[in-house]
């Protein structure tokens, strides 16, 4: 084991050495949620300059189809539900964590992934139809922002996914260990801060669209 | 970090205050909210949704203001969710969250604000005829 651990190593440490190495375990609980936070205003940063792109783009159709032509509101409307059910799920499931109660974890975890899927689907197969509609990435810069700004949003989403079934994996075999309590409460900063991207993504680029 | 047993009166007071006073809601051990602070959040969340979509499918607003609706109720919603779903609030245990924050927001403000205003002004004198030689 390294000397002076950082918390994520600690944690991995943790993981693989077991209950013996506690204290490493408790420091990393304290302060691994801080370091993840500071990597989500990061993140943020990243978002708010694809954002910023977006914003001075979205008039720029060159002659192509405006947001009034290409986008469907009740659909989004369905995609927005998704995403904010599941982070009340979500919730539910660290409220359960907090009960020491694995199973309702396993249970409102798999229900927002689920949940997660049915969001990414839906956008994939947006995607795929302004493709074959000739409306992708190339048509315009409007079109290039709006790819660029959804589809990281959407890369976001599929990791948080991943994640969420390498938590799945953890939970099964070792519980609820210190270890997994943090990466549960890690992801679920990772998850509600995607819910919050979102929110931005459909007023900017869907509602401001169309409206 | 306060700690107490979950039934003393304090921890009863505090789950059913979480509603009303979200800043004061969440300290210790009950930072990962309670069932209701996640519903009202949800609830909050769902009724910001449904206005500006309605709005905006309705027509239901004149064009000049339907953009800074749409961004005050982003905004709105935004708060919303930082406080039920990510349980930020003002106690001493997340000053080095809070500083983090208010530096992402700075750096933010002026990434946007900065960008459309360049090329706001940029766009406004490339116009043809504006140049002093052009036509």
């Amino acid at each position: 084991m390294n000397v002076h651990p950082s918390p994520l190593e600690a944690q991995f440490a943790f993981d693989a050495v077991g209950a013996e190495s506690h204290d490493v375990a408790h420091h990393a609980s304290s302060t691994a949620p801080l370091g993840f936070w500071i990597y989500l205003m990061s993140d943020c940063i990243l978002f708010a300059s694809i954002f910023a792109g977006f914003a001075v783009l979205r008039g720029n159709f060159a002659g192509g189809p405006t947001g009034l032509d290409l986008f469907n509101l009740p659909y989004v409307a369905v995609e927005t539900a998704c995403l904010l059910v599941s982070s009340l799920t979500y919730g539910l499931a660290m409220i359960a964590m907090e009960r020491n109660d694995r199973r309702q974890v396993f249970a409102w975890m798999g229900v927002t992934f689920f949940l997660g899927l049915c969001f990414l689907g839906m956008e994939i197969h947006e995607f795929s139809e302004l493709v074959a509609r000739g409306a992708g990435p190339d048509r315009s810069a409007f079109l290039s922002a709006f790819f660029t700004l959804v589809a990281t949003h959407g890369l976001h989403v599929t990791a948080g996914l991943i994640w969420m079934g390498t938590m799945f994996v953890h939970l099964w075999r070792r519980g609820l260990s210190a270890g997994n309590r943090t990466g549960l409460i890690c992801l679920s900063l990772f998850w509600h801060f995607l819910d919050i991207i979102w929110i931005g993504v459909f007023s900017i680029v869907y509602l401001m669209g169309v409206g | 970090m306060n700690v107490e047993a979950p039934g003393s009166r304090s921890a009863r007071a505090r789950i059913s205050g979480a509603a009303i006073h979200p800043g004061h809601g969440h300290h210790g051990e009950a930072s990962h909210g309670s069932v209701r602070s996640y519903l009202t959040g949800f609830a909050l969340s769902v009724v910001l949704t449904a206005i500006p979509f309605v709005l905006v499918m309705t027509h239901a607003l004149p064009a000049q203001s339907v953009v800074p609706t749409i961004i005050g109720l982003g905004l709105v919603q935004i708060i919303v969710h930082l406080i039920y779903f990510l349980h930020m609030n003002g106690s001493s245990s997340q000053v080095w969250n809070n500083a983090a924050f208010v530096f992402t927001l700075v750096v933010v403000g002026i990434l946007v604000c900065g960008s459309l205003w360049i090329m706001y002004h940029l766009n406004v004198n490339m116009m043809p005829g504006m140049m002093p030689g052009g036509q």
